[in-house]
């Protein structure tokens, strides 16, 4: 399948989601799927049929708010099937409002609360030297959650330990829930500051799996990578589309059938 | 003659004897190595100690990113700074996924002395007592210390081992029996039972002493695990003697006391006392004075135990 009809398909599966749990988060999760795709159909070396492979790359989504997307990926990569969707943050369902290793096939690590994930993912790195592992660890963050210091302590510690198995992609919307990150918070030069902490950066367009993946391929060594993935936040309908508001609200069944017409995609049943 | 020895030191040793049998012990610091002590294990396997400088979010974190790839961390700071600073992250990135890491947080309680209230983690059990699936041992010398690191081991999940910093007599024996959440009984009484955790335990013992001389019989427990609780042991005591106090250099909100007065509730109607840190933060002077300032002496141990019995119906 065409690659862009993938992603169509994928925000599709994500907003089904999210409009049968009337909760979760359209915004960040339109933003992040072309950067899953570079990584789960592309790059990364996984085995669905095995999801504890010891030699598996991981990849810890650290935005986890954004796991409605990286749920759509997984179902569709066969971890588990498709209509768990359906019941996505329901009592009796494993799709956790934020990725629950514990409970969920093909999750890596449990995140959401901002800014540990990329650190735990540090962790991972320095494990995988240590186990003489050649595995690469992925970790995917919001810009907002680089608000928070962990990321820094985590970013000073990952160039300490010469994390070259690490790479960092930031899935770069620059929208936050209270507005845009430069009224809120701004991050400054996000590749200088990067840079300064001793990661070998590159910026792509955050819509081009292509351009991510092969990012993702330029070797390096002796560093860890930061990839800053420019995004729009709610990518691909119209009326979400760089909006602060769509963050953490479900559409309504005007708003649904809405996108699904914009996405291409018919709605079942 | 009892062996004196800091309880850190002898928890750095501890490290250093496990990491020769277990391989898959790593050992996270954040720049504290010689306070904490793990520059023991670091000195022994430098392979395997791995300092995460002053940040203990990331060095949290870090761990987790260790036991999530099989390994065992022990992971090592002050105690405000492992369970104060980085509480979330031990709760959402370690205890909530029950992953297999050891927290061995020095510098508890008043005992730190001269560095004064910033430094003196006086809630660091409660903290840790109200996360799911943790584990919390508090050794009261550097034998029960070395005891305790080893039976983290064979515990799945997170464990909180409290190290405190003074050097201390060992009075435990090498072949005392030491099973997690299981109360060890040090001295039998019929009057009153004082349970005890940590420093508290010898002036626990101090105070059975001196009861004894002026015709009043104590026993004391030592309770080396406060979570899970020996509840058991709780409610035989408070229906052999009739009467309990706790001691713990620790707040009576949230630690040792907290968890004896959940066991008694609706179960006992025996007077009960807890010796601790009566809700106020620690300050700056030598430990010796700070315990008698805050109460934390075999000699208020005993009039509390007093004050007990006198409350009995």
């Amino acid at each position: 399948m065409d690659k862009k009809q993938k992603a169509r398909e994928l925000r599709a599966a994500t907003l089904t989601s999210i409009y049968g749990a009337q909760s979760g988060h359209p915004g960040g999760s339109l933003s992040v799927v072309e950067i899953l795709q570079a990584l789960y159909y592309d790059v990364a070396n996984i085995k669905p049929e095995d999801p504890q492979w010891e030699d598996r790359d991981r990849i810890v989504l650290s935005k986890g708010h954004a796991c409605p997307a990286l749920y759509a990926v997984l179902a569709d990569k066969g971890y588990y099937p498709s209509c768990d969707l359906d019941k996505l943050r329901q009592a009796d369902c494993h799709l956790q409002g934020h990725p629950d290793a514990c409970k969920t096939p093909g999750i890596d690590v449990n995140t959401g609360s901002l800014g540990q994930g990329v650190a735990i993912a540090g962790g991972l790195a320095m494990a995988a030297k240590h186990n003489g592992r050649s595995y690469q660890v992925f970790a995917i963050v919001g810009d907002g959650e680089l608000q928070e210091g962990i990321c820094w302590e985590a970013a000073m510690s990952a160039a300490h330990y010469k994390l070259d198995n690490l790479v960092v992609l930031l899935d770069y919307n620059g929208l936050q829930i209270d507005g845009r990150n430069d009224e809120v918070m701004s991050l400054g030069d996000i590749m200088k500051k990067y840079e300064a902490f001793g990661f070998d950066c590159q910026a792509v367009d955050g819509h081009d799996a292509d351009a991510i993946a092969s990012a993702i391929r330029k070797p390096v060594s002796g560093k860890p990578r930061f990839i800053c993935c420019k995004t729009v936040k709610g990518k691909g309908v119209s009326f979400m589309e760089d909006q602060a508001g769509w963050h953490g609200k479900a559409p309504s069944k005007e708003e649904y059938e809405q996108a699904m017409k914009e996405l291409g995609v018919e709605i079942n049943g | 003659m009892a062996e004196s020895k800091s309880l850190r030191v002898a928890y750095g040793e501890a490290l250093a004897e496990i990491g020769a049998e277990h391989k898959e012990v790593v050992v996270l610091d954040a720049d504290l190595a010689h306070a904490t002590m793990t520059a023991i294990f670091a000195d022994k396997y430098p392979e395997r100690f791995y300092n995460m400088g002053i940040a203990e979010a990331n060095l949290m974190c870090a761990a987790s990113g260790f036991a999530y790839s099989g390994l065992t961390p022990f992971v090592s700071t002050f105690a405000m700074f492992g369970a104060g600073r980085a509480y979330e992250m031990i709760r959402n990135s370690i205890s909530y996924c029950n992953l297999n890491v050891k927290l061995g947080f020095s510098h508890s309680g008043l005992c730190v002395g001269e560095d004064g209230g910033s430094h003196q983690s006086i809630e660091d059990i409660a903290l840790m007592r109200v996360l799911p699936g943790m584990t919390i041992l508090v050794p009261c010398d550097s034998i029960e210390m070395k005891k305790a690191v080893r039976a983290s081991l064979d515990i799945p999940g997170p464990v909180y081992i409290r190290v405190a910093r003074p050097v201390v007599d060992s009075f435990t024996n090498p072949e005392d029996e030491f099973i997690p959440g299981k109360a060890n009984i040090l001295r039998e009484g019929s009057d009153v039972a004082i349970i005890a955790t940590g420093l508290m335990v010898t002036e626990a013992l101090e105070a059975a002493e001196k009861l004894s001389k002026e015709g009043v019989s104590a026993s004391v427990v030592n309770m080396h695990t406060i979570k899970p609780l020996d509840e058991k042991c709780v409610l035989e005591m408070a229906e052999k003697c009739g009467a309990i106090v706790t001691a713990e250099e620790h707040s009576i909100i949230g630690g040792l006391g907290s968890a004896v007065a959940e066991t008694l509730a609706g179960k006992s109607a025996a007077p009960f006392i807890r010796v601790g840190i009566q809700d106020k933060f620690g300050k700056s002077g030598k430990p010796s004075e700070l315990f008698c300032e805050y109460g934390l002496t075999g000699s208020n141990i005993a009039d509390q135990c007093k004050k007990a019995i006198a409350q009995k119906k």
